[in-house]
């Protein structure tokens, strides 16, 4: 699952559980996917590999990332 | 002394007239802008543009050859007034003084307003334009796609304004020309190799600031094309907030800059972290409230359970007491208290019948003050209203009476 799609997961469980029409057990349910969704996704946010790098097509259709593109910043 | 064309004999042909001509008039003007009104234009099959451009006392004849109308945004319409650039010369095969443009504009940007509307046009026809087509942005890219010239100022400022909000986010710059006459080919060529590379969340199209002519690589139909067909979300990034291309119109989102369009782009981390421990507390939240809001339920049922048993066992004490007091009327012993006697067997059995007594048989008569013990001595039994045994007498053999 994405961190995206986890996301949306966690808002669509925390909209559940603000109603009322839930049972107990439901709602227990729903808290036990939230905090593992929870922990997914703050472990993808943890994860920094960013790069500035640049595409370059050796041949038709034969990508590479070429790290280091002309990064000024 | 004799001077070409001097005399009869010296006379020259109409190609030498017309070439000296020509390299007068050339010699004499440099290239240069004149203005005028547009009339006759006829794009011609050959690709040559031919017009003339006059005012009101005298006319000119011009001529745009098919290369050089690539640099001109749009054909003018007839009667609109031009400033061209270009060279005066001479068309020897008509004798004709022409004029080459190789530039041109309109009063109040005629020619670009045309071209672009005309572009937008085609686009709106077949429905590129249309809001719905916009696509959401990613929320969360983990990598971004720039297509932008690797030397220009929109890269340094899209990647610094990335790095400041989220450190984590991969970057990856696809070249392209973004301006001169290779910049439609050559940022559809990027646009194809970011399609067909499919690794990108999310792509900023785009340059910084420049003229109207610097940009108008993004007012291209066929890079608007491009972008519309873009697998990729689309952020277009042209100039400065005043600047609208083409390219504004077909992305999923315009930003007014390409520091904006960083921003468009990526959130910044913190906030997401912060929005997510929200979420999270939310949940948690939400759910201990449920589970108190059932602790309480089961409190206030367990609550009402013992009211309703206490109240229970109350009504039916007060049953058992009413029955008591009923079966104290009906009990045996109040028989016994106004001075009757029961028989009982040994084992304390009523013995309701006489019939049931055997002469010599050990029973017991129980009375209001106490049990008396004795011995069947002689047992008559009524037939009417023994039971059904045999009706007779029945005597003991020896022993005595009570």
């Amino acid at each position: 699952m994405t961190f995206e799609q986890n996301l949306e997961r966690l808002e669509q469980i925390a909209a559940s559980l603000d109603r009322d029409d839930l049972s107990l057990e439901q709602a227990l349910t729903l808290f036990e996917e939230g905090i593992a969704k929870l922990k997914a996704a703050s472990a993808e946010l943890a994860k920094a590999e960013g790069r500035v790098a640049k595409l370059v097509e050796k041949a038709e259709g034969v990508f590479e990332i070429v790290e280091g593109a002309d990064d000024r910043g | 002394m004799k001077a070409p064309g001097g005399s009869p004999e010296e006379a020259l042909t109409i190609a030498e007239l017309t070439n000296a001509a020509k390299e007068v008039l050339e010699g004499a003007f440099p290239p240069i802008w004149i203005k005028g009104e547009v009339s006759n234009f006829t794009a011609h099959r050959n690709g040559h543009w031919y017009f003339s451009l006059r005012d009101a006392t005298a006319q000119l004849s011009c001529v745009v050859w098919s290369r050089d109308t690539k640099r001109i945004p749009a054909p003018p319409d007839e009667g609109m007034q031009v400033m061209a650039h270009g060279q005066i010369s001479v068309y020897a095969a008509r004798g004709q003084m022409q004029f080459m443009v190789r530039a041109m504009e309109a009063e109040g940007e005629g020619l670009w307003r045309k071209a672009f509307e005309k572009t937008k046009a085609a686009l709106e026809k077949d429905g590129l334009l249309d809001p719905a087509r916009k696509r959401p942005l990613p929320r969360f890219p983990k990598r971004v796609a720039v297509i932008t010239s690797p030397d220009g100022a929109a890269l340094h400022d899209i990647i610094s304004v990335i790095r400041r909000r989220n450190a984590g986010v991969e970057i990856i710059v696809i070249a392209a020309a973004v301006q001169g006459e290779t910049a439609p080919d050559s940022l559809i060529a990027a646009i194809d190799r970011l399609g067909r590379w499919g690794g990108a969340d999310v792509v900023i199209i785009g340059r910084g600031g420049g003229s109207r002519e610097d940009l108008w690589a993004f007012n291209d139909e066929r890079v608007a094309r491009a972008i519309a067909a873009s697998a990729v979300p689309t952020i277009s990034a042209v100039g400065h907030e005043v600047d609208y291309t083409i390219a504004d119109f077909v992305a999923d989102f315009r930003a007014a800059t390409p520091s904006a369009a960083a921003e468009a782009a990526v959130p910044v981390l913190a906030e997401l972290i912060a929005g997510i421990r929200a979420i999270g507390e939310g949940i948690q939240s939400a759910t201990e409230m449920r589970v108190r809001d059932a602790g309480h339920t089961l409190r206030q049922l367990s609550r009402d359970l013992a009211v309703r048993s206490l109240r229970t066992v109350e009504r039916r004490r007060a049953r058992v007491q009413e029955l008591a007091a009923r079966l104290e009327t009906l009990s045996p012993l109040a028989t016994l208290a106004r001075g009757y006697a029961v028989a009982l067997n040994e084992k304390g059995g009523a013995l309701p019948s006489a019939a049931l007594i055997k002469p010599g048989m050990h029973f017991a008569l129980e009375m209001r003050d106490g049990r008396v013990h004795a011995t069947a001595d002689d047992v008559i039994v009524r037939a009417d209203q023994g039971p059904k045994t045999d009706v007779r007498k029945q005597r003991r053999p020896s022993t005595g009476a009570v």
